[in-house]
């Protein structure tokens, strides 16, 4: 097991890339840290895959290169790199027992049978399948087949990593929750670095220590799920991480207080580094926006119940303005006005947070 | 509500359907039962046979011997065909240009009338002119099929090969394409070879298409008429007459129609029974 490096790593499905456009990954240098528990989240098309079958050695990248430790492995064949992976769709040997499923990649190593034995039959009942054993794999439902594609990487003992892409997609809702709570056990108990790709935020944010969101190519934040929420280094991470996503607001910045509607927004920081962009704006979540006596005036436009609390939108001019309430509390009729928690709010230029 | 209004005017559309089945299948089955079961001197005049015909059939050493030259046939050609077949489907690209070139050369055999494939192998294996035939000669090796019948076997079986392994390459082809590279990569990352690959995820994946290909193969080659009757006429002797070519001899070359028709059907019948016995025990457990 080792430290799993990523260095200027660049990749394009283009023979000649020319544009920005021809690299599904722009330049990437990520360090993942021996054993710990990573999500790569990000919309279908961003790269995450791409990334991770470069990770696995089924792709090789078009420059940079693959660190496991010290050794550079871009070159090396996916038998030879010691990873393991876990596809979207569960992939097993049919006509094999369930037993000789979980045994093939060890007797495709050579391990003496008293030892694949052994080790099937521990990973079977950390898996809860140790009854099912001599079942022939063909007749097992998703969620079964699925724990079989993860028993076959968890079986190895010298893996450095296992990746998981979008391991959950055919698997019905109730029986998601159980897997993934057993991945999370699964990670604690042996420990092995394990990098899971997924579109969901709840998936990534509930199995993995650090997240790391992507966007058309580029890592635009690495951070636990609480950094992601509460301080969003970018726009993009605004939206797609949290229901409903981070209000993002036109505004100006003068004597380094933001400014939006003619009122001054304060935040924690005073705002610098404002001056060069082209584009500005307030970011604040639902949750750190309330009701106040003085603030910006706004009209509400429509109050949607979300069970424990509900999602008001308001409005001041065209800009619509998200916040929760919660249960008890009351919604004012008219002559509302909302105030922004000043450790919350953040400011973007041109996309990107600015302190 | 539960009245329902029953149209039976609807039976009109089937009815171009049922006329159909009747003249091109149900009518001429039956005159053949009628023939197998029934004497008749001309003049519609028909005497009552009962199951005499299916007896005398079935103990006839003449069937007998068709009937074993058959089996080997197709087995032979089975035996060669499905795994050369399978064989070319694996060596075949999976991707770029050359897919669709393998692809039309594969399929150019399947597009030859039967008739002229007998015909071109007969030229092509003569003795004295063909190519085949002389460059068998040529180097040393005496070669005649239409004197002897090992020669005559080797040209039939050949003129087989060529002729069908591209269905059995191209179903084996289609089945391989529909593999998901998940497969693959997973196989891949479990350390599995070549031989492990084609075993636990090739040949399990191609178990469906290769049922079809071998059903098809089975019940073509089993009524192989055309090429061998071309190539060979049945000869030397009787060494090649096939089921199809000793049947149309009995029906219309000594106009025997009562054995021919009780014949036709044991033919019929061993071919539908080995079709459900074989499918069967390909399907068992299959169900989900």
């Amino acid at each position: 097991m080792s430290q799993i490096s990523l260095k200027d790593l660049r990749h394009s499905y283009v023979a000649q890339p020319a544009g920005d456009d021809d690299w599904a990954l722009k330049r990437l240098n990520i360090d993942w840290s021996d054993g710990g528990a990573y999500a790569l989240l990000g919309p279908s098309g961003c790269g995450k895959t791409t990334l991770l079958n470069i990770i696995s050695g089924l792709l090789a990248p078009t420059e940079g290169s693959v660190w496991f430790g010290d050794k550079d492995v871009t070159n090396i064949a996916p038998d030879l790199r010691n990873i393991a992976q876990v596809f979207q769709f569960p992939v097993v040997y049919d006509t094999m027992s369930l037993f000789d499923n979980l045994a093939f990649p060890l007797r495709n190593r050579g391990v003496p049978e008293p030892q694949v034995d052994a080790k099937v039959r521990e990973i079977a009942e950390m898996l809860d399948l140790t009854g099912m054993l001599q079942d022939r794999a063909s007749g097992l439902t998703a969620d079964a087949k699925q724990k079989i594609s993860l028993g076959r990487a968890l079986v190895r003992t010298d893996v450095n990593v296992i990746m998981f892409d979008e391991p959950l997609t055919v698997i019905d809702p109730h029986l998601k929750w159980i897997l993934r709570s057993k991945l999370k056990e699964l990670h604690q108990a042996i420990g092995t670095t394990m990098i899971y790709v997924t579109h969901d935020q709840t998936e990534a944010l509930t199995f993995a220590d650090q997240v790391v969101v992507m966007h058309e190519g580029t890592v635009v934040q690495t951070g636990t799920p609480v950094e992601l929420f509460e301080k969003p280094r970018h726009t993009f991470v605004g939206h797609f991480i949290g229901s409903p996503g981070m209000n993002v607001l036109p505004c100006a910045v003068a004597n380094g207080v933001p400014m939006f509607a003619g009122t001054q927004v304060p935040t924690d920081h005073p705002v610098a580094g404002a001056e060069s962009a082209a584009r500005l704006e307030i970011g604040v979540r639902p949750e750190f926006v309330s009701f106040a006596e003085d603030g910006i005036p706004v009209n509400i436009v429509k109050v949607a119940d979300a069970g424990r609390y509900r999602i008001v939108d308001a409005r001041h001019g065209e800009t619509v303005i998200r916040l929760l309430v919660s249960d008890g509390e009351q919604v004012p009729s008219d002559g509302a006005r909302v105030r922004f928690d000043p450790a919350h709010t953040q400011v973007y230029a041109d996309g990107w947070m600015i302190t | 509500m539960s009245t329902k209004t029953v149209n039976q005017r609807a039976w009109l559309f089937v009815l171009p359907v049922v006329l159909l089945v009747a003249f091109n299948a149900v009518i001429p089955l039956m005159t053949v039962v009628n023939y197998s079961f029934q004497e008749t001197f001309g003049d519609n005049v028909f005497f009552w046979e009962g199951t005499k015909r299916y007896e005398q059939e079935l103990h006839s050493e003449r069937f007998h011997a068709a009937l074993g030259r058959q089996l080997a046939f197709t087995s032979i050609i089975l035996v060669i065909e499905v795994p050369l077949g399978v064989a070319i489907a694996l060596a075949m690209p999976k991707r770029g240009p050359w897919v669709s070139v393998c692809l039309v050369l594969m399929a150019l055999p399947l597009l030859i009338p039967w008739n002229v494939v007998g015909a071109m192998w007969n030229i092509f294996a003569l003795p004295e002119i063909g190519l085949l035939g002389r460059t068998i000669n040529a180097i040393g090796i005496d070669y005649n099929f239409t004197q002897s019948p090992v020669a005559a076997w080797f040209t039939t079986v050949l003129m087989d090969v060529w002729h069908w392994t591209s269905l059995v390459v191209l179903l084996a082809y289609a089945g391989l394409c529909s593999i998901p590279d998940a497969y693959y990569q997973a196989a891949k990352i479990d350390g599995a070879g070549a031989w492990a690959t084609f075993r636990y995820i090739q040949l399990p994946k191609l178990k469906r298409v290769l049922t079809i290909a071998i059903l098809l193969r089975f019940m073509d080659s089993f009524m192989i008429y055309t090429e061998p009757f071309v190539l060979t006429g049945g000869g030397p002797g009787n060494a090649t007459t096939f089921l199809s070519i000793d049947l149309v001899k009995v029906a219309l070359g000594q106009f025997d129609l009562g054995p021919a028709a009780a014949m036709s059907l044991i033919y019929f019948m061993i071919i539908l029974a080995v079709c459900w016995v074989f499918y069967t025990l390909m399907m068992r457990g299959e169900e989900q």
